[in-house]
């Protein structure tokens, strides 16, 4: 288990206050200015060495994310844009570091604004999340009283701004493209790529978009330096990670643990164990709604980090870890999953506004069992065709619970088809 | 929504800001680069919606899109993809209840029902003395103290149906129930104290806890 | 260039071009709905999508830009598959209401589903249903069959400049919509019909009355204005059903304005199909023999300087040649085909030509646009005004009336006071012109129309002078006409002759009984009441003002009922091509005045078209290039004078309405009601009161 004086946010539930002071107290904001003079270059190298990867799902380099940024832009602004729409369904640790923890937030902010050769970041925060915004808020103005931020920020003689963006219910803003739309003013649809915001971003300036994790680690990572973080975990898997525990467990939890640690000990140690013991295990998405769903049996022993959980089809995702007992509808789970996926379909590409819908709808009737075998085949098809044929990840995000829940549970899926047209011929007969 | 706007009855003809609004949306404006007004496009809508107890009307988007110099139809289709703007009369009491697989699994569905029962309306409706709306809504991002309801601009966590009950009585009194967890834990953290970090479990300093 | 492999094939491309392209210049076909070759791409439809090697996943070729060592496949089983299953996404909502739509035939969804679409469809579930939308008097809604590609988006905020139509609603709720229920405030609005590749924006005056295959496709020239849109008349029998746009990238690329598009009803009513002769003050059927008659015993006899002849705005070069040759042969000068009375000097080509071309209006950097609306007098010039400032870094001024032309302009003023400071250099758009690589004015037709014509002509050349607007192969002096028969009628010097009368003295003469017989070859644009007791031919097609004031009717054909030249704006000969038969007793208008010099006794001396062409080459060389521009040469014209300060004002005060054709037009009539008159007719319509 991680030892205390390893983790990053000591801060996680908010026991103490979140401002200026107290956050000075727990070390942040401690040498920024000495960190910075070191420079763009080491400062994006340090991260590279780190290993940290994205915090936001998709697990990319976040080091190499800001060296991909065009140098020297003299022409136009280059922006920096957090994304804090946390939407993810099961993932809420994004909230617990905006509201408790905002001046490691800003704090990064800063540091790989500099890094990429931002003038200005913009957080965009999911709009439901008013209370941890206008902590943010409150954070960004003691910043600028005390000199950490605006002109000469921290003294370096860099002028950086900082400011909130609110969304306002769109779960496709968390999508890097469709968000700086947003900030636009615009519907929250996504961007095709190419263009990568490194080349033409927000306002089509060059723009990179990092998560609030990703960027709230930064400081600590500096500080202690590359290796302190590169050595805990697995190699390509390194650091601490944010793991929210959802669903039947017996103490739900937000934690703080060492990347790689296993799925098991992680709920037995934090979460208090599956609800009824882990024997009473069903199933869990070990990475947020959009990550295929596992099976007890890959649960026993499966390591939370990426690429384990690659090996076994499906993903770190956010980190969101979504327990279901044995008194679980698992169709109705996923079903709802589907509705969820429908709902937040921006509409703008057809395979995902026309195929979300579709599997929504055959997944109600999945979960009654009102279907035809062969439908599954069908259902599996259209995951298929949706996946990998859309403008952005939602697409696929769409299909893998579907796909995960046909991989591990079809028999559960046609048992439910034939007790239906049994339970259906029964009435008939009466 | 319907895409073919029919104004409810009792839609004002025209609307402007508050003073103390009109130097707030200014403000906002500046915090995007000249030319790029129409990024305060969402901040305004909120805020105008603030100011209209909770709903937009089309003047208001006319008036938002004149001030933005934005196309109309522009204000209109990010008012409409936006699930936070409402474009229909809402109650006093906004009561989303989250239903998310998360929350669906800690028993969502009961907290719907208590809603339902004790107001005597469904989803998606406003009671007749226009006090409260219950709306279900998609993962609120809270999901280890699930289930979540947002009630307005607060989050009330570990919402269980009795809870949900002793809330609702609690607006019906007039009162304003503190949000938060509803069994008393602290935030995030697993129920019956942190696993970790124990020695940062005290406040320290001067302001002890954060106001969530 | 980028150098690429293409199903095996290697190909070398302009930077800039994307997959699709790439794949086009090879003949390989990608199916494709939302993208549009003039339009923004969005790449959302999905059906474009290419293998691409050591890409995860298959690419948008629409939006892919092509790159060195890229492979691309086009025809594998992942694309395939992909395609599919995108067709199958398309039709699990679409309605299966192809037998009752007006798009099918011509459907882009209806012909890639022949391709890529099963045999049955798998989607069991309810299929969504979308309510209509109210665009107006010529657009009709079909939304459940909205395919959602954005391009009736793009186009209204591309191409037509009228940011009117959104997308709003999200996932599978999201509609295309004006929201507020308007109808669609743009001249270009018809266009949204072509670029919709389903049946969901459909024609509204064609709805239901015939299918693609039924009708007879003729390739043809407009002539609702100078600009000469190129473009196709379908005719089921005797009727002309609609009207198309074709392509022609120097004139109207692929638009056409909505009274190109939806005058044709107009070619039903009012018409005139048989002569008449005005007997004890009315006007009784007669034949061809009495009508010619009637003529001959006015005529004869009668000196030259007595007679004149007038050609209106529809009229074709042919004709008007023959009358033009009559009239030498009865010894009158007094011919005119500025029936708006426009004074200008003709004696040089460059002085009433677009010299820049319409095509050229896109390397301007400046443009001055002087007593002109071309959004009303030439949508489409004003659609390729747009589309260069849409590429950036133009400027475009105004003097005359200030109106939203869909760009930015700085209006300097509104009259010729601002055009003589402009030319004096004393005006801050001055600076402009001067910096300008490729400056351009645009002289309207209706600043030309009036007493001090010719010094307002004399003034735009010197402005062109004196801020380098001539030069080594560009000339930005313009003339931007409205009539389509004028630059024709000019080209072949149908203007008085030495002491002959203009439109003015023919109308004093006429008042005063010094000029007996007037002739009016479809000119309508006339004040009749000035005609006094003078003897009044008319010949056209349409019972419209000078029909109303004829002694003698000649009924003659419409643009659609004859093959005949047409001279736009630029100086582009282009012809028009027989559609339909010209109605009743009708006759072709050349072959009227061929039959009718016979009977006067001076024969014409041609007795085919192809005779009359040959004339028309030798009076003027550049009948000889059709379809082309033949640069005008530079020379002096306009006669510098006194200018007076009355501001300029449009010619136009309704689009929809400006010919004897489109006066007669229902469905024009219906966009004078929504768009001139105002939005409370289009209320009534809405409600459905107006049927």
């Amino acid at each position: 288990m991680l030892r205390d004086e390893d983790r990053i946010f000591t801060n996680l539930y908010g026991f103490q206050d979140f401002r200026l002071e107290a956050a000075q107290r727990r070390g942040d904001w401690d040498g920024t200015k000495a960190l910075i003079e070191k420079g763009k270059d080491w400062i994006i190298n340090e991260v590279k060495e780190s290993g940290l990867r994205g915090r936001g799902g998709a697990g990319f380099s976040t080091g190499m994310k800001w060296s991909f940024m065009p140098k020297n832009v003299t022409d136009k602004p280059v922006y920096l844009v957090v994304n804090a729409d946390e939407g993810e369904p099961g993932t809420c640790k994004d909230r617990d570091i905006l509201r408790h923890d905002p001046h490691k937030l800003i704090e990064g902010c800063l540091i790989a604004g500099f890094a990429i050769g931002a003038s200005a970041c913009y957080i965009y925060i999911r709009g439901e999340f008013y209370n941890e915004g206008s902590a943010v808020q409150v954070a960004i103005d003691e910043a600028y009283a005390a000199g950490l931020l605006g002109k000469n920020a921290c003294g370096t003689g860099y002028d950086y701004d900082i400011y909130i963006h609110r969304g306002a219910g769109a779960y496709i803003c968390g999508e890097e493209t469709a968000l700086i739309e947003s900030i636009e003013g615009k519907k929250g649809q996504p961007r095709n790529k190419p263009p990568f915001p490194a080349q033409a971003g927000l306002y089509s300036c060059p723009t990179t978009v990092n998560n609030v994790e990703s960027i709230a680690v930064v400081p600590t990572i500096l500080r202690r330096g590359a290796g302190w973080f590169g050595g805990l975990g697995r190699p390509k898997n390194t650091g601490t990670k944010l793991f929210c525990i959802s669903g039947h467990v017996n103490r739900p939890c937000n934690v703080e643990e060492e990347m790689g640690i296993p799925l098991k000990e992680l709920i037995e140690r934090h979460a208090g164990g599956v609800r009824g013991g882990w024997d009473n295990l069903l199933a869990i998405i070990p990475g947020g709604s959009s990550v295929p769903v596992l099976p007890k049996s890959i649960c026993d022993t499966v390591l939370m980090d990426f690429d384990s959980l690659r090996e076994v089809r499906s993903g770190l995702g956010t980190a969101a870890v979504i327990v279901m007992d044995k008194s679980t509808d698992i169709v109705k789970a996923i079903a709802r999953l589907s509705r969820f996926y429908a709902h937040e379909s921006c509409g703008q590409c057809t395979p995902c506004r026309e195929g979300t819908g579709w599997l929504s709808r055959v997944m109600q009737r999945m979960v009654r069992g009102n279907a035809r075998v062969e439908e599954i085949d069908m259902l599996l098809e259209v995951t298929r065709q949706i996946e990998g044929h859309t403008i952005c990840a939602l697409g696929d995000a769409a299909a893998w619970p579907v796909q995960g829940l046909i991989r591990h549970f079809r028999p559960e899926m046609e048992r439910r088809i034939l007790d239906y047209r049994n339970s259906a011929h029964q009435m008939a007969a009466e | 929504m319907s895409a073919t706007v029919a104004a409810p009855a009792g839609e004002p003809a025209a609307f402007a800001f508050s003073d103390e609004n009109q130097e707030l949306a200014k403000r906002i404006i500046a915090k995007y680069p000249a030319g790029r007004q129409a990024s305060a496009v969402m901040p305004l809508l909120d805020l105008a919606q603030r100011q209209n107890g909770g709903w937009l009307t089309q003047p208001i988007m006319d008036h938002i899109a004149a001030m933005l110099a934005m196309p109309p139809i522009r204000v209109y289709e990010v008012a409409t993809f936006y699930t936070m703007y409402n474009h229909h009369p809402i109650g006093k009491h906004h009561i989303q209840v989250c239903t998310t697989t998360p929350c669906w699994l800690r028993g969502s569905d009961d907290v719907v029902a208590v809603c339902k029962r004790k107001l005597g309306i469904d989803l998606g409706e406003t009671t007749p003395d226009g006090q409260f709306t219950l709306g279900e809504v998609e993962c609120s991002g809270a999901c280890v103290n699930a289930p979540v309801v947002q009630i307005g601009d607060d989050y009330y966590e570990d919402v269980g149906p009795e809870q949900m009950e002793r809330i609702i009585d609690a607006f019906k009194r007039g009162e304003t129930p503190p949000a938060g967890s509803q069994t008393g834990r602290q935030t995030s953290c697993p129920e019956g104290g942190p696993t970790t970090l124990k020695a940062f479990c005290t406040p320290q300093g001067a302001d002890a806890q954060a106001d969530d | 260039m980028p150098k690429l492999t293409i199903d095996g094939i290697e190909i070398e491309v302009e930077p800039g071009t994307s997959v699709l392209q790439a794949c086009e210049q090879l003949g390989i076909e990608i199916p494709r709905f939302c993208y549009h070759e003039r339009l923004s791409v969005p790449a959302n439809c999905r059906m474009c999508l290419v293998e691409m090697e050591r890409a995860p996943k298959p690419v948008a070729s629409c939006a892919m830009p092509c790159a060195d060592n890229m492979v691309i496949k086009t025809d594998t089983e992942l694309v395939h598959k992909a395609r599919k299953g995108v067709m199958e996404f398309l039709l699990i909502n679409h309605p299966l209401d192809c037998p009752i739509c007006d798009q099918g035939g011509e459907c882009d969804l209806q012909d890639q589903a022949m391709s890529y679409g099963f045999d049955r469809g798998r989607y069991g579930e309810n299929k969504r249903a979308v309510t209509e939308k109210y665009m107006g008097p010529l657009i009709k809604t079909f939304m459940t069959r909205c395919i959602h590609c954005t391009r009736c988006i793009r186009f209204g905020n591309e191409i037509a400049g009228v940011p009117m139509l959104g997308a709003v609603s999200r996932g599978e709720h999201m509609e295309i919509t004006t929201f507020v229920e308007q109808a669609i405030a743009s001249e270009l609005s018809g266009n949204l019909v072509d670029v919709c590749p389903v049946g969901a924006l459909t024609s509204k005056p064609y709805a239901y009355t015939a299918r693609p295959w039924e009708l007879r496709k003729t390739e043809t020239i407009d002539v609702m204005d100078a600009v000469g849109s190129n473009i196709r008349v379908d005719t089921r029998g005797p009727e002309v059903m609609r009207v198309l746009p074709r392509l022609n990238e120097d004139v109207n690329e692929e638009w056409i304005g909505d009274k190109t598009r939806y005058h044709h009803d107009g070619l039903k009513r009012q018409r005139l199909d048989r002569p008449y002769l005005r007997v004890n003050g009315k006007l009784q059927p007669a034949s061809w023999a009495d009508a010619f008659a009637a003529i001959a015993a006015r005529v004869k006899g009668l000196p030259g300087e007595r007679i004149a002849a007038i050609a209106g705005d529809l009229v074709d070069v042919e004709s008007m040649l023959a009358l033009k040759d009559l009239m030498t042969a009865l010894g009158s000068a007094n011919i005119d085909c500025r029936q708006d009375g426009a004074m200008f000097d003709t004696s040089s080509r460059a002085g009433y030509l677009f010299n820049s071309t319409i095509a050229g209006i896109e390397q301007a950097d400046a443009i001055l646009l002087i007593g002109t609306n071309p959004r009303w007098e030439a949508p489409i010039v004003n659609a390729r005004i747009r589309k260069r400032y849409l590429m950036g870094g133009l400027k475009v001024a105004v003097i005359g009336e200030q109106r939203d032309l869909t760009y930015p302009t700085t209006y300097l003023g509104a009259g010729t006071d601002t055009l003589s400071q402009l030319i004096d250099g004393n005006h801050s758009f001055a600076e402009v012109l001067r910096g300008a690589k490729k400056p351009m004015l645009i002289l309207g037709a209706g600043a030309l129309a009036r007493p001090d014509g010719l010094a307002i002509q004399a003034a735009a050349r010197a402005l062109a002078e004196s801020f380098g607007m001539v030069r080594d192969g560009w000339n930005g002096f313009n003339v931007l006409h409205r009539a389509a028969a004028r630059v024709g009628g000019l080209d072949i010097g149908f203007v008085p002759g030495a002491g002959g009368r203009s439109v003015a003295g023919i109308l004093d003469g006429a008042a005063s009984g010094a000029v007996e017989v007037v002739y009016l070859l479809g000119a309508d644009e006339l004040d009749t009441d000035r005609l006094g007791n003078a003897f009044v031919i008319y010949q056209g097609h349409h019972g419209d003002r000078g029909a109303h004031r004829a002694d003698v009717i000649l009924p003659g054909a419409a643009y659609t009922e004859k093959n005949a030249t047409y001279v736009n704006t630029e100086g582009r000969p282009q012809i028009a091509r027989l559609a339909t038969f010209p109605l009743g007793e009708a006759r072709e208008d050349w072959k009227i005045l061929r039959a009718l010099s016979e009977r006067l006794g001076h024969t014409l001396p041609y007795d085919s078209v192809s005779q009359l062409r040959a004339r028309m080459v030798a009076v003027n060389p550049v009948f000889g290039k059709l379809g082309t521009v033949t640069p005008a040469a530079w020379g002096g014209f306009g006669t510098a004078g006194a200018l007076d300060g009355a501001a300029f004002a449009t010619p136009i005060t309704n689009y929809y309405m400006t010919d004897p054709i489109s006066r007669a037009s229902e469905t024009m009539a219906r966009c004078t009601e929504t768009f001139v008159r105002g939005a409370s007719a289009a209320a009534e319509e809405r409600t459905g009161t107006h049927g």
